[in-house]
């Protein structure tokens, strides 16, 4: 399906590329900037609960968790500390694959099912932790006057606080996450987690350590989605524990499924599709999660493998 | 110096002794063939040695390691040597025939996930090395995987999802090579033909272990055959004393 689009091909990479950096000059309306930015952020979020779902084959229902310790680390040390942004970045990544990797232990334990419960433990916990821990969190009244960015210093200084400069900043992460994961995805850990996903016990007698490999994959998925958290810290200027509820991680889950597991491609258009589709059929009100939720199942029914998603064994024969 | 030698080994399911101090010593570029009915504990005995299961008793030595073997962790194993396939096949059913063989490059490959990101050099190179090594491991078969490569692993046929499940054990460099009835689903003249790819591989220093139901694979492979039933071994020899063993007979047979 990526081939039939000629996605593999390296000039229209490029012209997506080249089209996706003139978007603030063709879009004029604030709205739609807005809308094309939360694509942006979605990526991100959904690229790196991929590598936990689509190439480890571990379900994750608790990814806002990262989610939101990005965004709190990013919002606690420039609101409170005044520390720069550039800074914070790495630092919610390091605390989100820190609580990744604490995450990922259980799993060595538990599987499928119980697995899914665990996570949506976790994603809990963070929730309620952000909702009660006044001292840190504010709790439910949130983290207000978060600063903008700033590039450079002196007279060179650039302010992120405009929609094109937001847009530009996000394609910057979203590039680069799409280079980590399909630089990852192509390597000999990403064969690891790939052969993990298929058959755990062959894979651990085929030399592949678990505990490690496991750990791995929720730490680097951890990362990514802390580095999308510092990113909607500054761009909505306030957080709060309602931005990170279990609708939130639901959401996230349902783009990479919706566009293909494990899929790169797909998971960017899946994106795109579930965060478009609710603004652009804004018109039908109540009834467009209706329609989208209709459109989910017959999706499933019909291509289970998702938009741009590999036919599956499992998909292919009934096991 | 025996490669293998195993000592008391004992595995308990519940109320069910499925190995019942179970000894065997296994020379260098020896092929061993282990027969038996059904449910006899030759796939367990694999298991035991793979570390997929953990045992009740016993001891394990291999190719002059110190350490007992049992006390090894699962992934492991296939470092020290010991590589396998399994009897109710199990390839990544998703992945690529290379891929396939290229996992199993795993405990001989080093690349982690800071030079992937950084796209080092010797990650590529590694990498290239590997694929190629994977292609060499899988001529082996002719062109049965070769001309295959790039297709998921579930697109194979029986016989060469056998094969591939060999390719992937061999590329580890295995010195003992498990092999849980690589013929079954064969065809009389693909066995034939995958008895002659074993002995080549033999010659190559790679002592080999075969658990297999098809007596005229065995005559053709096996120096040394021993004989299971209901978790003890009850005969132990070459495949003459073997086969007309009265104990054999009986464990297939029944008494008369």
């Amino acid at each position: 399906m990526a081939e039939l689009f000629g996605l593999s091909k390296w000039y229209t990479k490029i012209l997506i590329l080249l089209f996706c950096l003139f978007i603030p000059f063709i879009v004029q309306s604030n709205y739609a900037m807005r809308v094309i930015i939360y694509i942006g952020l979605y990526v991100v979020l959904a690229l790196g609960l991929n590598v936990v779902m689509g190439f480890t084959g571990l379900l994750n229902i608790g990814h806002a968790a990262f989610y939101a310790i990005g965004a709190y680390t990013t919002a606690i040390l420039m609101v409170k500390y005044g520390m720069s942004f550039w800074l914070t970045i790495p630092i919610g990544m390091v605390l989100g694959i820190l609580f990744g990797v604490i995450l990922g232990f259980p799993t060595l334990r538990v599987r499928d099912d119980y697995l899914a419960m665990v996570t949506l433990g976790f994603g809990q916990i963070v929730y309620i932790v952000a909702n009660n821990w006044m001292g840190l969190t504010k709790g439910p009244r949130g983290i207000p006057g978060i600063p903008p960015p700033v590039l450079g210093f002196d007279q060179w200084r650039i302010i992120i606080d405009n929609y094109p400069a937001y847009y530009y900043l996000i394609l910057f992460f979203v590039l680069l996450t799409i280079y980590a994961c399909v630089r990852v995805r192509n390597s000999r850990v990403g064969l690891a987690w790939m052969a993990i996903r298929e058959d755990e016990d062959v894979a651990a007698v085929m030399g592949i350590n678990l505990v490690f490999y496991k750990t791995m994959a929720f730490g680097f998925s951890a990362a990514l989605g802390a580095l999308a958290g510092s990113f909607f810290a500054v761009f909505q200027t306030f957080v709060s524990p309602n931005s990170f509820t279990i609708l939130e991680s639901v959401i996230i889950i349902t783009i990479p499924i919706f566009g293909g597991l494990g899929s790169v491609p797909g998971t960017i258009i899946g994106a795109i599709i579930m965060i478009a589709a609710p603004e652009i059929f804004r018109a039908a009100s109540e009834y467009r999660m209706v329609i989208l939720g209709a459109f989910m199942v017959l999706m499933m029914v019909f291509r289970p493998e998702g938009l741009l998603g590999k036919k599956l064994y499992e998909q292919t024969y009934k096991v | 110096m025996p490669i293998l030698d195993v000592q008391s080994l004992t595995k308990r399911f519940g109320g069910l002794t499925a190995l019942d101090n179970f000894h065997l010593q296994v020379e260098a570029n020896e092929i061993v063939g282990i027969i038996g009915p059904n449910g006899s504990g030759k796939t367990t005995f694999f298991n035991l040695l793979t570390g997929l299961y953990s045992a009740n008793g016993g001891e394990i030595f291999f190719n002059g390691v110190q350490e007992n073997l049992l006390t090894q962790k699962t992934h492991e194993i296939i470092r020290l040597g010991i590589s396998r396939t399994f009897q109710n096949q199990r390839p990544f059913n998703n992945l690529s025939v290379i891929e396939n063989v290229m996992v199993g490059g795993h405990c001989r490959t080093r690349g982690g996930i800071l030079s992937a990101l950084l796209y080092l050099p010797k990650e590529r190179k590694e990498r290239g090395r590997l694929r190629a090594r994977a292609q060499e491991v899988m001529a082996i078969f002719g062109n049965r995987l070769l001309s295959m490569e790039n297709e998921p692993a579930w697109t194979l046929s029986y016989a060469n999802r056998r094969r591939l499940e060999i390719a992937r054990a061999l590329i580890s460099q295995p010195k003992l090579l498990l092999l849980d009835e690589p013929t079954a689903g064969m065809n009389p003249a693909e066995s034939i033909q995958l008895v002659e790819n074993l002995l080549e591989v033999n010659k190559t220093g790679v002592t080999i272990l075969i658990i297999e139901h098809d007596m005229n694979v065995i005559k053709r492979l096996c120096q040394r055959i021993v004989a299971l039933d209901y978790g003890q071994k009850i005969v132990e020899g070459t495949f003459n004393e073997v086969r007309n063993h009265p104990k054999v007979i009986e464990a297939y047979l029944g008494r008369e």
